[in-house]
């Protein structure tokens, strides 16, 4: 086992998940190849909609794999910043929408 | 910022780049046995239809990903006694295109003069100009008029549309002195509907990545051109960097090279190989000595034939029976759409 949890060199190992069951592996790839294709929404835009994602779920690898694709989809730096706000606001949002219920609890047990 | 060649960096060095290029990532395949691997036994020429002549590697620019290692203090320039030998081909073969590169090919003090020559020898010149040479100085000025006169298709770098990303590959200022060489250019009718004055820009990638689709980036470019600089233009060509010179250095300073290599085989795609812009295309050097490509001549590959290996020498049938010299670098040309300097090939 590493010592770390996260090694930039295991993005590009991502493939070898089919080592184990691969028919799973196989179609969860053919799926996300066809998920990236240009649709109702372009190649560069859910490229972007995968940084934001990355973003709200923290994930290093998808990070590191999305700003690259922003950058070679011709996204630019102000782009993919109002992309991880628009996650950072959801994200803050989904916090502060529960306050609704942290204030309906206070008006429950109060006088 | 300075040359390779005048830091004294071993990357200036066309032997040592090889070397370093010869080491891929572990399991990687050498671009032979990829073609070998796609059954592509050599990439073969065809009749050259473009010309391309490197006028000297000075520059009043010194870009970070220059496949030249061009700049101000570079002195590597073509004489006009090339210049002749060059014409004297001209007059006796016939060619499609005639593409003056650099350097900024204007700093070489017989430019003019050969543009004005071959301008009656061949039907399309291409002058690969880097827009600040327009407004660098007073002698410089009357340029857009003169690529009129002689009906120059203009090709001129601009890797964004925006000031930072510009600036950081190209040098501080250099972004705002593009915009008002492309202005000058558009005020003489070059880029706009009404005339048939060809003005393209080059995009490249400000870093160890690839190119983006080439029509996508063309739309953003002129919309963002015409919105914010009321600027108008023909084709964006789209271009991979190639690992060698700056860009090598780069990729090996920043920790880069692993990755991009892959990124590049990984690429490869056996239809960009099949366009590739050798088989078609002849690069001269600024001392006249021919290679198959503006990559080649920097990494001193020269063709492989040994009859004609000089512009003086030129012999349309040897060329034509030569094998094409490739190494790992040729994985940019054939990464994803394809590269040249014509744009994406595939």
């Amino acid at each position: 086992m590493k010592k770390t949890y996260y090694d930039p060199a295991d993005l590009a190992k991502f493939g070898d998940i089919a080592e184990y069951q691969k028919p799973l592996a196989d179609s969860f790839f053919k799926y996300y190849g066809e998920v990236f294709q240009d649709g109702a929404l372009s190649k560069r835009e859910k490229s972007l909609i995968a940084l934001a994602v990355a973003h709200a779920i923290q994930c290093p690898y998808c990070i590191d794999a999305y700003t690259t694709d922003g950058l070679e989809k011709g996204a630019s730096e102000e782009q993919m910043m109002e992309a991880v706000h628009v996650a950072a606001a959801i994200r803050g949002g989904a916090s502060l929408v529960h306050a609704t219920q942290m204030m309906s609890k206070v008006d429950e047990v109060s006088m | 910022m300075t040359s390779l060649k005048k830091q004294g960096n071993q990357l200036a060095s066309s032997a040592f780049q090889l070397e370093v290029l010869k080491t891929l990532p572990s399991g990687t395949p050498s671009f032979a046995t990829t073609l070998s691997n796609h059954e592509i036994s050599s990439i073969s020429p065809l009749e050259t239809k473009i010309l391309q002549l490197n006028l000297g590697y000075m520059c009043n620019q010194t870009c970070k990903h220059c496949h030249v290692d061009a700049g101000p203090d570079r002195k590597e320039i073509m004489t006009r006694e090339v210049m002749n030998d060059v014409l004297s081909v001209l007059r006796e073969h016939s060619f499609q295109t005639l593409d003056l590169t650099g350097g900024a090919p204007e700093m070489n003090p017989d430019f003019r003069w050969f543009v004005e020559q071959a301008s009656q020898l061949v039907p399309h010149i291409i002058v690969r100009c880097n827009l600040t040479i327009i407004n660098a100085n007073p002698k410089y000025y009357d340029l857009p008029e003169f690529f009129k006169q002689h009906n120059i298709n203009v090709v001129s770098s601009l890797p964004f549309y925006q000031k930072k990303r510009t600036d950081r590959q190209r040098g501080n200022g250099v972004f705002d002195r593009s915009i008002d060489a492309l202005q000058r250019l558009n005020g003489v009718g070059y880029g706009t509907n009404d005339s048939n004055l060809q003005l393209d820009l080059v995009y490249n990638p400000m870093g160890a990545f690839l190119p983006g689709d080439q029509a996508t980036l063309e739309q953003d470019f002129k919309k963002e051109l015409q919105e914010t600089f009321d600027i108008s233009f023909n084709n964006l060509l789209v271009i991979t960097n190639l690992p060698i010179s700056r860009f090598l250095e780069f990729l090996l300073a920043s920790g880069n090279y692993d990755t991009y290599m892959t990124k590049l085989v990984q690429a490869f795609n056996p239809a960009a190989a099949a366009g590739v812009m050798c088989r078609d295309t002849l690069s001269v050097g600024w001392d006249g000595a021919l290679y198959d490509c503006d990559f080649n001549q920097m990494l001193e590959l020269p063709v492989a034939t040994t009859s004609s290996r000089n512009i003086r020498d030129f012999d349309a049938e040897a060329l034509l029976n030569r094998r094409i010299v490739t190494a790992n670098h040729c994985y940019g040309c054939t990464a994803g759409a394809g590269s040249s300097c014509g744009g994406q090939t595939a």
